[in-house]
């Protein structure tokens, strides 16, 4: 069973290694959670467990949302997800109203991030699918940052006159969901709450993240892995 | 706490005491003692060059020293709180009016060289000695048609 949990991004800042190498981290305000729900497969269908994350003023919140997390004895929570479990043996670990702060993480080495990344607004090919436009010059009038031709004449080779579905064009960018995956933990500190990953990660600083164990390595970081253990 | 000051906190550590570091400024020449590894073996190494540039605060705070190598001007960029930073000293302080000194680049043989800082004189209102340098004489004549 890998350990979850929401987390607020703080920002960024660098830290220094003992041998004096200079890294970019991340300051991640993650947890403590409160398991405000346990989904089992007999009752809901399938096994999961839901996190609430940071307190927030009843005034602020719904009725709804406080009913559900006075059932885990717990003030209105601002961030509810759940994730998957693999069974219900799994699910039996979790209890109502637990509470899991970032000492979850104590040995654990790479983390994988979730977040929501920060809104582009509706945004041309070249930024959004990094397609290369066209010519400064030689004869290009007003098109220099378009994507070309889109489609061609019907073929018999199934490319007809219509578009490819899934076609990269010109549109809305960012403010979706992506997960950065392996970021080794650099640091952590149980007594803030604060989890330091290498390098950046989804989002506008004060955003929900979503850290959970590395759920898979490349090679390189499993032979460290394998290294160090 | 405020997102600010809880990376503050977190960086806090790392952080050089004040009492370690000397107090410089841009203009100044510096030794800068970099520790350098080389496989199992440290040793110290001095980078002796004008401070031309500070950038950022705290944590982030960088110094660009420049000096001049086989004719050849070389600057180096400095993260003032990395641990391969052994040791700052001051060597000369310079006077200069500009925060960054870039103009540095573009001088050549003489003029590369900044007057020294000598403390107060910029301030004499009275001055009985002859002037030490071209603008504290101004400033005193100045001072005294005033009068």
């Amino acid at each position: 069973m890998s350990a979850a949990l929401l987390g607020r991004k703080v920002g960024m800042t660098r830290f220094f290694t003992e041998d004096g190498r200079n890294m970019p981290v991340t300051v991640i305000e993650a947890g403590p959670c409160i398991v405000t729900q346990v989904k089992t497969t007999e009752r809901d269908g399938y096994s999961a467990v839901q996190l609430g994350f940071s307190e927030r003023r009843a005034q602020r919140s719904t009725m709804p949302v406080i009913g559900h997390d006075a059932k885990a004895g717990s003030g209105p929570l601002h961030w509810h997800r759940e994730y998957r479990l693999d069974s219900d043996d799994d699910a039996q670990q979790f209890e109502l109203g637990q509470s899991i702060d970032v000492s979850a993480f104590e040995d654990v080495k790479y983390v994988d991030v979730v977040g929501r990344s920060k809104g582009k607004g509706f945004q041309g090919v070249m930024k959004r699918h990094n397609f290369r436009g066209k010519e400064a010059s030689h004869g290009v009038q007003r098109s220099h940052r378009t994507s070309g031709s889109i489609s061609g004449h019907g073929t018999n080779l199934g490319t007809g006159p219509k578009l490819k579905k899934g076609k990269r064009m010109a549109g809305h960018m960012g403010d979706a969901r992506v997960s950065e995956r392996s970021l080794e933990i650099v640091k952590i500190d149980p007594v803030q709450n604060l989890l330091l990953v290498k390098g950046p990660v989804p989002g506008a600083n004060g955003g929900l993240l979503f850290v959970q164990e590395a759920v898979r390595l490349n090679r390189r970081k499993q032979a460290l892995l394998k290294a160090g253990s | 706490m405020n997102r600010q000051q809880v990376i503050e906190s977190v960086v806090e550590h790392q952080l050089k005491d004040e009492k370690d570091m000397p107090y410089f400024s841009v203009g100044d020449t510096l030794n800068v003692h970099v520790r350098i590894i080389e496989g199992t073996k440290e040793r110290i190494q001095v980078y002796q060059g004008v401070l031309i540039s500070m950038n950022s605060r705290g944590i982030n705070r960088t110094i660009t020293v420049r000096r001049i190598v086989a004719n050849e001007g070389v600057e180096r960029v400095f993260p003032v709180h990395s641990p391969r930073i052994a040791q700052i000293e001051v060597v000369r302080r310079g006077d200069v009016r500009r925060s960054k000194l870039y103009y540095l680049r573009d001088r050549v043989g003489k003029s590369r060289r900044l007057r020294d800082q000598r403390r107060g004189l910029k301030h004499a209102t009275v001055s009985t000695e002859p002037a030490k340098s071209s603008s504290a004489a101004k400033k005193n004549a100045a001072e005294a048609t005033g009068e």
